[in-house]
């Protein structure tokens, strides 16, 4: 498991108010199915964006992008690569 | 693209006449009555308008996004019940076809649809939810190969009594998360609606909208396989918060031209003499301008933000833009009633003048509650938080 997979769980853990243990999720498996609510997911976002120090702009601030972890990490890498360059 | 504008006009030349020769002289009885406008769903059936969304490949006339707007809006001056029932089967129809996503059960209800005329009414609110579309109670519980079955206790089904098919959310399966929705399209012999309410209301009396207990066994390719998250954000909500805007547009139209009929008739009475109720009217127009403004941006943001990918649609500035537009158009339009109603004075208060506003005000009325604005502020509130370009 990759760092940031890693941190990404912390941070659904305990913002995402699922209903499972984080750690029981597969990382492509679908966060919504599995019980975040738009609001926690809401929670979600700004803590990612506290953590990584960084902001995701409107475009990627749709339901897709948080859908996994996979999802999340692939989005976080875009942005950290777009801010580096 | 011709064809296509020749195709609009035809649809709006023809729901145009069915408002004003049908929706209007029956206004009044609908809402003293609180009964189904029949008459002018049967015209509009004549006239195939309920498959006015329905793509041509299918047997509908594909009419723009744009028409179908517009002929809320006129519908709406004529008859707000009307309106509303018309606005919330062309959702409905919209929701379907635009994710149809080769399902060949609804491809196949869609061309019967077109035949037949079917008008369909929604199932979306639960008891229990606190009025959270995104969350279902009720579930598809699988019974045998291929075969589901529900029961959804809905607090308002409109006009559920009077349309042919519904269109209803559920979880996806009794272990289903609340927010794991998916639609389910039942056909009138396939359910029943056991009637858990009466339906006395202020305004909108016509959508005949009580509560029932609604149950169905379906084959379970009439599940439609979009997940419903996704149908919701792209069409559901900001096509109901459009087409409601503009039926309210057009009721609080009618108002302001009541109120204008009036100011004239009392111009005409005493030619040259000062007429308090003249700079009220003018004063009534900038609150009109207002909503009007408002409809129609929502409206071409909207057509412009549906054109090839759909995706912007779930992004959350989009989302806040078409809340807004609800929130907006459901507190302008009463506020337009009732300062038509200050200009018309006691022959606008009286049910029997050809002022008279308290069907418009009351139907209005009802806008703030459909889907609460309380709870789109709640969603607003929370977006707002992250969102950044707004």
């Amino acid at each position: 498991m990759s760092n940031i997979d890693s941190e990404i769980r912390r941070i659904l853990q305990e913002h995402g108010r699922l209903p499972v243990d984080v750690a029981s999720l597969s990382s492509g498996q679908d966060l919504y199915q599995a019980g975040m609510t738009s609001h926690a997911s809401v929670n979600v976002m700004l803590a990612l964006e506290d953590h990584f120090d960084i902001e995701f702009p409107d475009s990627m601030l749709k339901r897709s992008v948080f859908e996994s972890v996979d999802a999340i990490s692939q989005a976080l890498v875009e942005l950290q690569a777009a801010t580096a360059a | 693209m011709s064809v296509a504008v020749d195709r609009d006009q035809a649809f709006l030349d023809a729901v145009a006449t069915i408002a004003k020769d049908v929706a209007a002289p029956n206004a009044d009885d609908v809402d003293r009555t609180a009964r189904f406008p029949a008459e002018t769903v049967a015209a509009l059936r004549e006239v195939k308008a309920l498959s006015a969304f329905v793509p041509e490949q299918l047997g509908g006339a594909e009419v723009s996004f744009e028409a179908v707007a517009r002929a809320c809006f006129t519908l709406g001056q004529s008859c707000g019940a009307s309106g509303m029932v018309f606005a919330m089967h062309q959702i409905q129809v919209s929701t379907i076809a635009r994710h149809l996503d080769d399902a060949p059960w609804f491809e196949s209800y869609l061309r019967d649809l077109a035949i037949e005329q079917r008008l369909v009414a929604s199932v979306t609110s639960e008891v229990g939810t606190g009025g959270d579309m995104g969350r279902s109670v009720a579930a598809v519980e699988p019974v045998g190969a291929g075969t589901g079955r529900f029961e959804k206790q809905a607090p308002t089904v409109s006009y559920g009594a009077y349309a042919d098919d519904l269109l209803i959310t559920l979880r996806r399966s009794p272990d289903a998360e609340p927010g794991d929705q998916v639609c389910v399209l039942t056909r009138k012999d396939q359910h029943t609606l056991e009637p858990t309410g009466s339906w006395d209301p202020l305004g909108m009396r016509g959508t005949c909208s009580p509560g029932y207990v609604v149950r169905a066994e379906i084959p379970l390719e009439q599940v439609l396989p979009t997940e419903f998250a996704r149908v919701m954000n792209e069409s559901m909500v900001p096509i109901s918060h459009i087409l409601w805007s503009h039926l309210w547009l057009g009721i609080a139209s009618d108002a302001f031209e009541r109120a204008r009929a009036f100011v004239r008739a009392a111009a005409k009475r005493k030619p040259g003499e000062p007429l308090p109720a003249a700079i009220r009217l003018s004063e009534l127009m900038s609150e009109l301008s207002l909503l009007r403004a408002e409809v129609s941006s929502g409206l071409r943001e909207f057509v412009d933000a549906s054109t090839g990918d759909r995706s912007r649609l779930s992004e959350m500035a989009t989302i806040l833009r078409f809340n807004n537009l609800k929130i907006a158009a459901s507190e302008q339009a009463p506020r337009v009633c009732q300062g038509a109603l200050g200009v018309c004075g006691i022959v606008g208060f009286k049910n029997d003048t050809p002022f008279s506003v308290g069907r418009h005000l009351r139907d209005t009325m009802s806008a703030c509650l459909m889907v609460a604005n309380e709870r789109i502020h709640q969603t607003n509130a929370n977006l707002l938080l992250i969102a950044k370009e707004v």
